[in-house]
């Protein structure tokens, strides 16, 4: 495979009360290797359970109902969908590690931290001895920059700082040297100068290891500074998707716009800041033309009663909307 | 820890006074007396002073109180009225059969009630879930006298069985101790489990959807490390209070079952001196009971620090 | 995705229209809502119901099977079952009401002096609930009625005293998380008296549980009676009470099945009943706690 990660026509339906939900519609996704993706837009949009289904993660009544998931393992190509219950654990935290939004409540709360890395690394190497699971714990915890690595393994989650728990949860997903990260809004949690190390450190330890990262935010901020690719969700669905500075320069879709100036404004001259208008129309209450066109201030009457496809705005830049297809350009 | 513990133990002290001045009063208010009870038509005033003076129930009621306060700390809960034993070492023999109905009731009702609360908790809204649910719904809901009396004639009916009537020690005869104490433990056992059903399956599917069981999960945990190490034990806290809080039920809310069964528990002592307006009797197994349901309280307290260690008493 | 942060507890109860249909459309609600109205049209219409006198011995019927003259049968003094039931029925329910009743008002009460007092006074009366908590509650419900002598009154007062200090909690927590919250401090600053503020603000915040609580009061409630009764310390004949029946019935089981089954069936029935209900309930008006 050329790619690390892709995912086909992802589905994902949801069961409210005695209906099936759409919550993500016909995704596809290329992430290449050694390279960090980055996955942006607004609560609701389905970036998260995106990366869940990666590791067969979703919570119930949530499920995959379509698509395809290859992955490019060490051991050949596998379609994540499709593997056994032990092939898929197999996979997670060895090959695919994933890093959470709360670090304070990411760590299991009755147990020590030198526990739950040791769990780590035996469930993936079963024959290793303590003392070499303590060197690979300790020099993890160095990694990720934990000053008095030794006492922070005796502590427990709540002795901890959030920048802390979320540097030990780094470490935890790093230990078996996987091959991709997933990163769900791993800074959105932390305080803001906490954020810049935290992002810092992934970089530099992406780097180092030739991994993979899917960076999932809301904030665009952190997408500029740690991604290569970028995608945009809204209401289930990939809108734009773009080399990330391709994606800043010649920005197509509204919606993108509409989040770029909502983090430019903090700056700008009239100082006010902007919001998109209304909110992410949940799943089950999707218009069946735009579903961006209710808060879409170039909103045209064809908007409302067709979907546009994705359709390459430029050589690479796929956009979602009628503004850019070949249609209106004629 | 032993400091809490010392603390925890004085703190006992103005609860079980209060208890024992509540119990006091409220014995003043049953009408009728003890001496009319024990003489019955042969009443006499001289007849009358006699006992009065004999059962020391011509001195003033502070007075009264203090004789039997002063007495009871030193484990001396006095004589009952009635057969002139004394009452502690009694208590003491119908404790150890109330206790042997209790962890029998206990050991039934975990048996069934942990794995199928988790199995249902696992399994939600599937078909086992269902059923899990309502045989829990039933187990809380159908009052153990009903369940008894129904069971009893079943039995008599189908199998032409009848549960021992007289009671045989634990050490006397194991068989015959099992055959009297299994059936109302069932019964006892079954209604503990119907709560702790539902409460492991609510507290589980809590525990199910936090963060950190996501994270084990994504580490490549193996379902039952997931379930097991960290799920069940995170949910245990409100079972374990919930079992504690039963277990103090059981010390003297067996009565119902005890009267059944004829079974010569704590309860059934304590509604003897009852009805019989037995002073020291009520008394000392109220005193008992409310000590046992303190103690029981102090321990699972205890428990809880081994469970989780944000919880600290220093 | 992130996490709401919800104001605590703000839930007040719906409108009692849309909470009845809310239940109603919930299966488990429904069939609650059956049972506990069964055993309401019984209580409230027992003397149109009930074929005979509840306490009228017939010694030619003693014993007889259940047939078309007696629905349920009769017992050892030739009462009509059926009738004895119905009227059991509103003993039953009296009994439920009136002791959740003051329970829910005392612990009401208590539960906002405790809270808004706090210091000693709600040291002392949370000692004394947790002295009434500490003992099984049928046997102090039988200590107070043998204090106070056994009759429907009573019975009433010593379920009730009982189920106090569940209700002292709800409330007292309430208040504590009232007191707590910013919109106290700014009731307080627009010059709000603090006694008003809390019956204000509690109230509608304590609304739901309180209602979810009383449901399942009342169960237990209706289970205490039935078993104080069965012991022969609760209602009195010849006031026909199911537990009663029950107990009465044991020493003639073998002749006569019915006399345990038909008691049994409705004191069983009528507790799911308003299990269900209180469960329904909770789900309704706490979705939170739904799992």
């Amino acid at each position: 495979m050329e790619n690390l990660l892709e995912i086909r026509n992802l589905k994902i339906t949801t069961l409210r009360g005695k209906n099936t939900v759409r919550l993500l519609d016909k995704v596809d996704l290329s992430v290449k290797k050694k390279c960090s993706f980055g996955v942006v837009g607004e609560s609701g949009c389905g970036k998260s359970i995106t990366a869940n289904a990666i590791l067969g993660l979703l919570p119930y009544p949530l499920r995959v109902s379509e698509g395809s998931i290859r992955y490019d393992s060490k051991d050949g190509e596998k379609e994540l969908l499709k593997l056994s219950k032990k092939e898929m654990r197999d996979v997670r935290g060895q090959e695919i590690s994933m890093i959470f939004q709360e670090p304070m409540t990411s760590l299991d709360p009755i147990f020590t931290v030198e526990m739950q890395m040791f769990e780590a690394l035996s469930f993936h190497h079963p024959q290793m001895s303590r003392a070499e699971m303590r060197d690979r714990s300790l020099e993890m915890l160095r990694r990720v920059n934990i000053p008095r690595p030794e006492q922070t393994l005796a502590s427990y989650a709540h002795q901890l700082s959030g920048g802390q728990l979320q540097r030990i949860m780094i470490a935890i997903a790093l230990i078996n040297d996987p091959r991709l990260l997933l990163a769900d809004e791993p800074t959105t949690a932390l305080d803001v100068t906490i954020q810049a190390q935290i992002l810092k450190l992934m970089n530099d330890l992406k780097e180092q290891n030739d991994t993979s990262i899917i960076m999932i935010t809301h904030d665009l901020g952190v997408i500029a500074e740690t991604c290569e690719e970028v995608a945009v969700f809204y209401a289930g669905q990939i809108v734009e998707q773009a080399n990330v500075m391709e994606l800043f320069k010649n920005t197509a879709h509204p919606y993108t716009l509409g989040l770029l100036r909502a983090v430019t404004s903090l700056g700008g001259e009239n100082r006010r800041l902007y919001t998109i208008p209304g909110i992410v129309p949940p799943g089950g209450q999707w218009s069946q033309g735009c579903r961006f066109a209710d808060r879409c201030d170039k909103c045209m009457e064809k908007c409302k009663k067709e979907m546009p496809a994705l359709t390459e705005a430029a050589p690479g830049h796929l956009c979602r909307c009628f503004l850019h297809s070949e249609e209106v350009e004629q | 820890m032993r400091d809490y513990i010392i603390r925890r133990l004085l703190t006992l002290i103005p609860i079980l006074v209060g208890v024992s001045i509540a119990i006091f009063i409220v014995m003043q208010l049953i009408p009728g007396d003890v001496v009319s009870g024990i003489l019955g038509i042969e009443e006499t005033p001289e007849l009358r002073a006699m006992w009065e003076a004999k059962l020391g129930l011509d001195k003033p009621l502070i007075q009264q109180y203090f004789s039997w306060i002063g007495k009871a700390v030193t484990g001396d809960f006095g004589e009952s009225f009635r057969t002139g034993a004394p009452v502690f070492p009694e208590i003491m023999s119908r404790f150890k059969i109330s206790a042997e109905l209790a962890l029998l009731a206990c050991l039934i009702a975990w048996i069934i009630a942990l794995p199928l609360g988790v199995l249902s908790s696992l399994k939600r809204n599937s078909i086992i879930d269902r059923i899990v649910r309502v045989v829990a719904l039933l187990g809380v809901s159908v009052p153990n006298f009903a369940s008894a009396t129904l069971l009893i004639l079943f039995l008599s009916k189908t199998f032409n069985y009848y549960t021992p009537v007289k009671y045989v020690g634990l050490f006397e005869n194991f068989g015959t101790n099992m055959e009297i104490m299994l059936l109302p433990a069932f019964i006892l056992g079954s209604v503990m489990a119907g709560s702790v059903m539902r409460m492991t399956r609510s507290s589980m599917l809590e525990v199910l959807r936090q963060d950190y069981i996501k994270a084990v999960r994504a580490k490549g945990a193996p379902e039952r490390v997931t379930i097991f190490r960290h799920a069940f034990k995170n949910s245990s806290i409100p079972i374990v209070t919930l079992i504690g809080m039963q277990i103090g039920g059981l010390m003297g809310g067996t009565v119902v079952i005890e009267q059944i069964f004829s079974i010569p528990g704590l309860g059934q002592f304590t509604l003897t001196g009852i009805t019989q307006r037995d002073f020291p009797v009520v008394q000392g197994c109220v005193l008992f009971i409310a000590f046992l349901y303190v103690v029981i309280n102090l321990l699972v307290d205890i428990l809880y620090t081994y469970i989780d260690p944000r919880i600290s008493y220093s | 995705m992130k996490k709401k942060d919800r104001p605590v507890n703000n839930r007040s109860l719906p409108g009692n229209e849309s909470l009845l249909r809310q239940l109603w459309r919930d299966p488990m609600g429904r069939a609650g809502m059956i049972g506990v109205g069964v055993v309401i049209l019984l209580a409230v219409f027992a003397p149109w119901i009930a074929r005979y006198d509840v306490a009228k011995m017939n010694a030619r019927a003693k014993l007889t099977g259940p047939c078309a003259q007696f629905w349920f049968g009769t017992d050892h003094f030739g009462r009509d079952v059926f009738s004895r039931i119905v009227y059991g029925a509103r003993v039953s329910l009296e009994v439920g009401i009136v002791a959740v009743g003051i329970a829910a008002g005392f612990g009401y009460l208590l539960g906002m002096i405790a809270g808004f007092f706090e210091g000693r006074v709600e040291t002392v009366i949370m000692m004394i609930m947790d002295i009434i908590f500490a003992f099984p509650s049928i046997l102090l419900a039988l200590f107070i009625v043998s204090a106070l002598g056994p009759s429907i009154i009573n019975t009433m007062i010593a379920i009730g005293i009982v189920n106090i200090p569940v209700f002292t909690r709800t409330v007292r927590a309430s208040v504590k998380t009232v007191k707590s919250t910013d919109y106290i401090a700014n009731a307080r600053s627009i010059g709000l008296k603090k006694m008003s503020i809390l019956f204000k603000h509690v109230t509608p915040n304590v609304l739901a549980p309180f209602t979810v609580q009383a449901t399942l009061a009342l169960s237990g409630a209706i289970l205490t009676e039935a078993s104080m009764s069965f012991l022969g310390l609760g209602i009195q004949p010849p006031n026909p009470s199911w537990g009663s029946m029950l107990s009465d019935a044991r020493k003639y089981m073998e002749r006569a099945p019915w006399l345990v089954l038909f008691p049994a069936l409705f004191i069983i029935m009528t507790i799911l009943s308003f299990n269900i209900l209180g469960d329904a309930l909770r789900d309704v008006l706490d979705p939170k706690l739904k799992l």
